[in-house]
């Protein structure tokens, strides 16, 4: 089948402003997004940009927006997105070039939630591992999935008026650790995401859950981090 | 003016090697780590199934037993010094992941869940043990993220997305390596006592692979173009059940759960080649048993590919025909919400890619080149050696994908490459930093940048003739077909003559984009240089290998042969010719044996 590729393009070393080039190319139904652009780059245009790494929606690297919405172009067939197909790069981070954007807001929002595992108890007498219950093991799995592709975050209308909103992905790393039973900082993190940059900003309009490649129900998980706030209670 | 950054040690890629290094050597030494990517979009993130380790979570289980499994997965071309030390580093390397915070499944009682892995047995039973520690079919995402997180927890600099493009060498020592920022297209020296390297694999010289555009071997390319050899570059690992066409991975812990393998005719095809533990032979085994398959007629559709079945009425069916129980020893059984708990991802790519629901329908799938069994010689540290006497090069060490210890040898087991890195990169990372202070900086060279600027001068003056995609898809093909899982003398002569043209005619590959910011053509075609130069290597030593091993299959030379072959090759690029030397291998314990499954 025949397949329109209206492509995003800026380059700051030549280009004044952005402009949108379109290709016409023969696709199969079950190209990816990013097999297209990768023959785009291939045969008619080697200066197209974009970041692109495991081709199969596991590292994050090429989420942008197509039709309009934010998808990862390696999990985005044609059979999915139609014969005429617009790709542009996130909203809300600044563009570097084509459909290349500037992630380090994006991270620097991660690194504030302290992103990492913190428990300064002795460890089991035993030299082996903490325990925690097939349940409690639960109850942060979905969070547990999310590879910082920043296709919620750069969805979500709060994030568009402020890059100081953590945004998203940055709360659901949070969710990940304040339900994670061995983790001892829940109240350090608490607080952090109760600040006027964290849940306050969220207005549950759901576009990140909308967004997320990983299917991780992200507008639920930021809901129980606000009632956590609230009732001052994990259960 | 040239950016000069200088560090006790430098680690190049932040995959879960260079992250486990990284984390180390910061501990002892000022360090940072450069990576192509950002660190979480690695390739460490797409291995799905499981990290060994002899926990003996649900059952009996030894580090020998894991030791002996992994000496006979690599068909006895494993060092078994190092395989032994790996074995043994398992149970605490696992724990200390899980005291990181890495979010392994659990068992019933709170413990690190564990499932069956292919080659992995009770070594009295002969049966498949319970020795992958999981975390759903994300276990490698799970790894790479908590690395990174513990590496940000303890303040590790990192340089992301900078490209390194050369080592630099003074007096016969590691001095440092030089890197193109990307987003600036700035060269960068990293002057440094240390180097590892932990660049990953090269599977994407194969045209069905399910490895990332990443995988272009450029830290092996790098060590090769400055006169250090490569080692058992002939061994390349198909695993068994990828995407049909597209090549993506579909976890073995699909048949850890109990899935089966199911040919044109509707057959359990796996128990005439391995009797004992069938679907869950050593990933060799599977591949050569599936194209068997195919070549004699019994693909689906007379087409090359068969079908994996983890719909739960098969899974049931064959589980209990198997006998096998679960830990209770209740009959082994399994629904499909079960399925979708244990193996989401899985779930998700086969209803994204093929539109096939495998609690309801099988997976249509075909071997699929996934994993590096050979690269940069390294001893148990992570030293790098640089003969066959293993004399070790002052200040470069390896871990992970790139490197060969040897762990794998001629076949690597599932779960093992997790293991890898998380044990090699951490003691590379320990090994380099105590380096680090004992020695001072060598000098750097006058223009350090000489080296990465040549190499890219090339491209803006190529004559343009010839387009770099072409020679990317061809390269992939003859590799995929004339190198892959079996292998002929004559047709890899003819596949070796194939990439020197195309190597020739790289030579006229122009880039067009003149710019700086992420010129990425610039990046991938320097990466497709390095592809060719490790495709050669790959090619000719398959060539010279004249016996059948582990993941080389000669149908010229169908047996194994100890008497001639039980060796390691190692490799050099000289005066433009492939040069081949030998080194021993390292037997402790035991001597090879016909590998039966």
């Amino acid at each position: 089948m025949q397949v329109t590729l209206k492509v995003f393009r800026y380059n700051p070393e030549v280009d004044g402003k952005f402009r949108y080039e379109t290709y016409t190319l023969e696709a199969e139904e079950t190209d990816r997004i990013l097999d297209l652009l990768e023959h785009v780059k291939g045969y008619h245009d080697g200066t197209l940009s974009f970041r692109r790494s495991c081709a199969h929606g596991v590292c994050g690297s090429d989420a942008m927006r197509i039709n309009g919405r934010n998808m990862l172009a390696c999990k985005a067939l044609v059979r999915d997105v139609g014969d005429k197909i617009t790709v542009e790069p996130l909203l809300g981070l600044k563009v570097t070039k084509d459909l290349i954007v500037d992630m380090e807001p994006f991270f620097d929002n991660y690194k504030k939630i302290l992103p990492f595992f913190i428990n300064d108890s002795p460890l089991p007498a035993d030299g082996k591992e903490r325990l925690q219950s097939p349940e409690q093991r639960a109850r942060f799995d979905d969070s547990t999935k999310c590879i910082l592709c920043a296709a919620c975050t750069t969805s979500c209308p709060s994030f568009w008026a402020s890059d100081d909103y953590f945004g998203p992905a940055a709360l659901v790393t949070a969710h990940r650790f304040i339900f994670d039973s061995r983790d001892q900082a829940a109240s350090e993190r608490m607080h952090i995401v109760a600040e006027t940059s964290g849940l306050a900003r969220c207005h549950t309009a759901y576009n990140c859950t909308l967004a997320c490649p990983r299917e991780i129900p992200i507008t639920k998980a930021i809901g129980e981090l606000k009632m956590a706030t609230l009732t001052g209670k994990l259960d | 003016m040239a950016s000069i950054h200088q560090f006790d040690v430098v680690v190049v890629g932040a995959g879960g090697a260079g992250l486990m290094a990284g984390l180390y050597a910061s501990r002892g030494a000022k360090t940072a780590v450069i990576s192509k990517l950002y660190p979480t979009r690695s390739h460490t993130g797409a291995a799905q199934g499981g990290i060994s380790a002899a926990l003996g979570n649900y059952e009996e289980d030894k580090p020998e037993w894991h030791t002996y499994d992994t000496v006979k997965g690599s068909d006895y071309l494993g060092d078994q010094d190092a395989i032994e030390f790996m074995c043994n580093e398992a149970i605490d390397a696992v724990l200390e992941l899980e005291h990181m915070g890495l979010p392994f499944d659990r068992t019933p009682e709170g413990r690190i869940s564990q499932r069956p892995f292919g080659g992995h047995t009770n070594n009295v039973t002969g049966k498949p043990v319970r020795r992958a520690a999981h975390a759903a079919d994300r276990t490698g995402h799970m790894i790479l993220q908590t690395l990174y997180q513990q590496c940000l927890k303890n303040k590790v600099t990192f340089y992301d997305e900078y490209q390194v493009l050369d080592f630099l060498i003074v007096n016969g020592k590691a001095a440092g390596v030089v890197a193109v920022e990307l987003s600036t297209g700035e060269l960068h020296t990293f002057h440094a006592k240390a180097v590892i390297f932990a660049t990953g694999g090269h599977g994407r010289i194969f045209e069905v692979t399910s490895n990332a555009y990443a995988y272009t071997g450029d830290g092996a390319a790098i060590l090769l173009h400055r006169g250090l050899p490569l080692e058992d570059m002939e061994f390349f690992q198909f695993h068994p059940t990828g995407i049909y066409k597209l090549g993506i991975l579909i976890t073995e812990g699909v048949r850890g759960e109990g899935g089966i393998l199911i040919n044109g005719l509707g057959e359990r095809f796996m128990p005439r080649y391995a009797p004992t533990v069938k679907d869950l032979a050593s990933r060799d085994v599977i591949s050569r048993a599936i194209y068997t398959e195919i070549r004699e007629g019994r693909g689906v559709n007379g087409r090359n590919y068969v079908y994996l079945d983890v719909r739960p009425e098969s899974v049931i069916k064959y589980a209990a025909l198997d006998g096998r129980t679960n830990p209770d020893g209740t009959p082994y059984t399994i629904t499909g919400e079960q399925v979708l708990a244990k193996l989401p991802d899985i779930i998700d790519f086969c209803r994204v890619y093929l539109g096939v629901d495998p609690i309801t329908q099988m997976m249509p799938i075909q071997p699929t080149a996934h994993y590096t069994m050979g690269g940069i010689p390294t001893n148990k540290f992570g030293e790098v050696v640089s003969d066959s006497k293993n004399t070790v090069f002052p200040g470069l060490y390896a871990a992970g994908e790139c490197a060969c210890v040897s762990v794998h040898g001629a076949n690597r087991l599932g779960t093992n490459s997790l293991l890898d890195l998380v044990v090699f990169g951490k003691h590379a990372g320990i090994k380099a930093a105590e380096y680090a202070k004992q020695v001072d900086f060598e000098k750097l060279p006058l223009d350090a940048e000489a080296g990465a600027r040549s190499q890219f001068e090339a491209f803006r003056n190529g004559s343009g003739k010839e387009n770099a995609f072409d020679i990317s898809t061809e390269m992939k093909k003859v590799m995929f077909d004339e190198v892959g899982i079996y292998r002929t003398g004559a047709i890899m002569e003819s596949a070796i003559d194939k990439v020197h043209e195309l190597k020739e005619r790289f030579k006229h590959v122009r880039v067009t984009d003149t710019g700086k910011i992420f010129n990425t053509e610039l990046l991938n075609a320097w990466e497709l240089g390095n592809m060719l130069d490790v495709a050669e290597l790959v090619a000719v030593c398959a060539l010279n290998r004249t016996e059948s091993r582990g993941g080389h299959t000669r149908e010229d030379y169908p047996e194994r042969d100890d008497v001639n072959w039980l060796k390691h090759t190692l490799a050099w690029k000289q005066d433009g010719k492939v040069k081949i030397d030998y080194k021993p291998v390292v037997i402790t314990k035991y001597q090879p044996k016909a590998r039966v499954y």
